[in-house]
């Protein structure tokens, strides 16, 4: 019993971080349909906002508070910049942005290495992050853990009111569902774009804060994470945010299994066996977007 | 789910794996052709100064630990050549970036030389990347000194082996656990040549002397999520665990580990690839009172430690700790220095002929070159993860250990290979 609930809880904590991972890729790839290979490097963004800040303001928790929405501007406007410099003259050309966003990726990350240092670094977690709480008999929950899945699901509950309740997620909605419709509606569709992708952005910005919790901060830590993120996203249904969210849960949940009864490798590749294998059998993923549109 | 996936960085290290792959096959082809014996690349030791190559990844998830290896190079070399140089030649160092990844090492050694022409290079730190780079420097009749602790069961005729070999360290450090009646171990390791190889020769170890591995765990070299290998420590039965981890690896492991509410106390760890430098960035509120094993720490005591620390600090800075690996790195290029004088020459056959009995008063103590297996004596340390981030010497071997890296003094040993 012990066993399974902490087990479990360490399977949710994993998914809690590839949805934090994934959920700014929901927007930009899922909804706008931009493999954004440089979306790690915005998770990077995040995580060295935090070592700043926390180099500057003494007290970790402070300064992992003010870094939340600090890294969330951050990322978000290299986004938003990524989005005006290069990606808006290639939405007629999906495949192209994996190539330019690959290029900028690894623009960025030597650009960390350049101003950063080569070798990784950390931020000190705050004391109330660093223990756990225990409920006697061996189950106990990390508070770094618990504070991530807080974070996850908060941005999961923020991001889906902003989309279905706003007039800005209306706006969002429409450019995905039919771009040129929008466009003659009077909707600003290079506008609403540029915003998507700072929301998008943004997002991975706040995962990188979470990241700090969990490991170094280095140059190419968004390398490894990125894959994770994409898969999350195809395999709960492009622009599904109820996919990703079930996908990435299932995921933790499954490697963490896996990885009890077997090895840390064995179980990553029966979780990527199993992926291919839901995708043979569902292409379109989880859920999909229903839309009048024939493509 | 990180290492198994096909990321950016793996793609493009595979494509440079097949260039660097291609470029060997092509020089082996050329090198083989000419049957001569003197087939390696000529050193130029013509004019007034010598390069030398350094090896270290200065990028990447080792750089944290690497970095500091080079800086203790640099050190050694800057003291040499203030004080004359070898030979009444200067050191020109020649830095090269592994970048944390085997092909490139490859390469870069390669580059050291047959472009630099460099007399002898130093560094390299996983053992991943020592295999990558032994072939290279057996074709080139090169030398390489290589400054880190690993797992043994090699000898190359032209590496020596500064650090310790299994019987100076893990050996020891197994003696100790059992002296301490911890004899339940788990064992978690980066998913690689030095754990794999090091936990056989743990479990070997095991078998003969009534000890008990009651698990085995291995994250991909760079993983950070370590929740489901902590859980599975916890419920092991296990009284330590026994790390050879690399990397920063280490940071997530030990930050999961504390998480987890386990202690030194609880459920002590003896790690044997973390030392001071690692231990300042992982964090000391994680590591304290841990146990690692190594031939020497900061606070080792004697004069020529003393200098040691001094100077490091001074040229690198005040709150910059030593340690091990960087000890060796330091004591490796006077040892080659003594070789290169006492043979009177820079020929890499007329130095390993003088090696065998080379002498030095290091910081760790005496240490001796043993000619026969290209490894040094030394003396073996365990030492606790002090609240200051240093660490304490808890017992030590009394004498320096000779090497044995084919473990043949061990009966229990004879299975390994």
């Amino acid at each position: 019993m012990t066993v399974i609930l902490n087990q479990s809880f360490t399977g949710i904590s994993i998914g809690a971080v590839l949805l934090l991972i994934a959920l700014g890729l929901t927007l930009t790839f899922g909804q706008m349909g931009v493999i954004n290979m440089a979306h790690g490097e915005f998770i990077m963004a995040g995580a060295y906002t935090t070592y700043v800040l926390q180099k500057s303001i003494s007290g970790a928790g402070l300064s992992l508070l003010v870094a939340l929405p600090v890294a969330f501007l951050v990322a978000g406007a290299m986004g938003a910049l990524l989005e005006w410099l290069l990606i808006r003259r290639l939405y007629t050309r999906p495949l192209d942005t994996l190539l330019v966003t690959w290029g900028v990726s690894l623009m960025l990350q030597q650009l960390a290495r350049d101003v950063f240092g080569a070798p990784n670094v950390q931020t000190a977690a705050p004391d109330l992050l660093t223990g756990n709480i225990s409920l006697g008999g061996g189950i106990t929950f990390a508070n770094s853990r618990l504070f991530i899945l807080g974070l996850a699901l908060l941005s999961v509950v923020a991001l889906t009111l902003i989309l279905k309740l706003t007039p800005l997620g209306r706006r969002i909605r429409a450019v995905v569902q039919n771009r040129d419709l929008a466009e003659v509606s009077g909707i600003a569709t290079g506008q609403v774009d540029r915003i998507t992708f700072f929301i998008g952005s943004g997002l991975a910005g706040v995962a990188g804060v979470a990241l700090t919790l969990v490991g170094p901060i280095g140059p190419t830590m968004g390398t490894n994470y990125i894959v994770d993120a994409f898969l999350v996203v195809v395999v709960g249904g492009i622009g599904q945010l109820k996919g990703s969210v079930i996908t990435a849960f299932a995921l933790g949940v499954l490697q963490s299994v896996l990885e009890y009864s077997t090895t840390v490798s064995v179980a990553k590749v029966i979780v990527l066996v199993a992926i291919v294998a839901f995708l043979q059998w569902r292409p379109q993923g989880l859920y999909t977007l229903r839309t009048r549109s024939l493509a | 789910m990180s290492g198994l996936s096909i990321s950016r960085r793996g793609l493009l290290a595979g494509i440079s794996a097949a260039g660097a792959s291609a470029a060997l096959s092509a020089c082996g082809a050329k090198t083989g052709d000419s049957t001569s014996a003197d087939s390696g690349a000529k050193a130029d030791t013509s004019g007034d100064t010598v390069k030398v190559g350094l090896l270290n990844s200065l990028s990447g998830t080792m750089a944290i630990s690497e970095v500091t290896v080079h800086n203790a190079l640099l050190l050694a070399v800057k003291e040499i050549n203030a004080a004359g140089g070898v030979l009444g030649k200067k050191l020109k160092p020649i830095s090269q970036d592994g970048a944390s990844d085997w092909p490139t090492f490859a390469e870069k050694a390669e580059a050291l030389i047959t472009d630099d022409k460099v007399v002898a290079t130093f560094g390299c730190w996983t053992s991943a990347s020592r295999k990558a780079v032994k072939p290279v420097f057996e074709r080139y009749k090169s030398l390489l000194f290589y400054p880190v602790q690993y797992e043994g069961l090699e000898q190359s005729p032209y590496i020596f082996y500064i650090g310790a070999t299994t019987n100076q360290q893990i050996v020891p450090a197994l003696d100790y656990l059992k002296k301490q009646g911890l004899t339940k171990l788990y064992l978690v390791g980066s998913d690689y040549v030095f754990p794999r190889t090091a936990n056989k020769i743990i479990k070997a170890y095991a078998k003969a002397n009534g000890m008990e591995v009651v698990g085995e765990d291995y994250a991909p070299l760079g993983s950070t999520e370590f929740g489901t290998i902590t859980n599975k420590v916890k419920d092991s039965g296990a009284d330590a665990v026994f790390n050879t981890l690399n990397g920063d690896s280490n940071v997530a492991f030990f930050k999961e580990y504390k998480s987890a509410g386990l202690t030194a106390k609880s459920l002590p760890v003896l790690s044997v690839s973390i030392a001071e430098e690692e231990v300042k960035s992982i964090g000391t509120q994680y590591l304290e009172d841990q146990l690692t094993a190594w031939n020497y720490y900061q606070t080792t005591p004697g004069a020529a430690n003393t200098e040691f620390v001094a100077a490091y600090q001074a040229a690198y800075g005040k709150d910059k700790p030593t340690s091990d690996p960087m000890e060796a790195a330091y004591i490796s290029v006077y040892l080659w220095k003594e070789m290169v004088e006492k043979a009177g020459s820079f020929d890499v056959a007329k130095v390993k002929a003088a090696s065998d009995g080379i002498e030095l008063d290091a910081p760790e103590g005496k240490v001796t070159v043993d000619g026969a297996t290209q490894h040094v004596y030394k003396t073996a340390r365990i030492g606790r993860v002090g609240a200051d981030g240093l660490i304490t010497e808890v017992w030590n071997s009394g004498k320096p250990v000779k090497p044995d890296p084919y473990l043949k003094g061990y009966s229990w040993a004879s299975g390994l290979s």
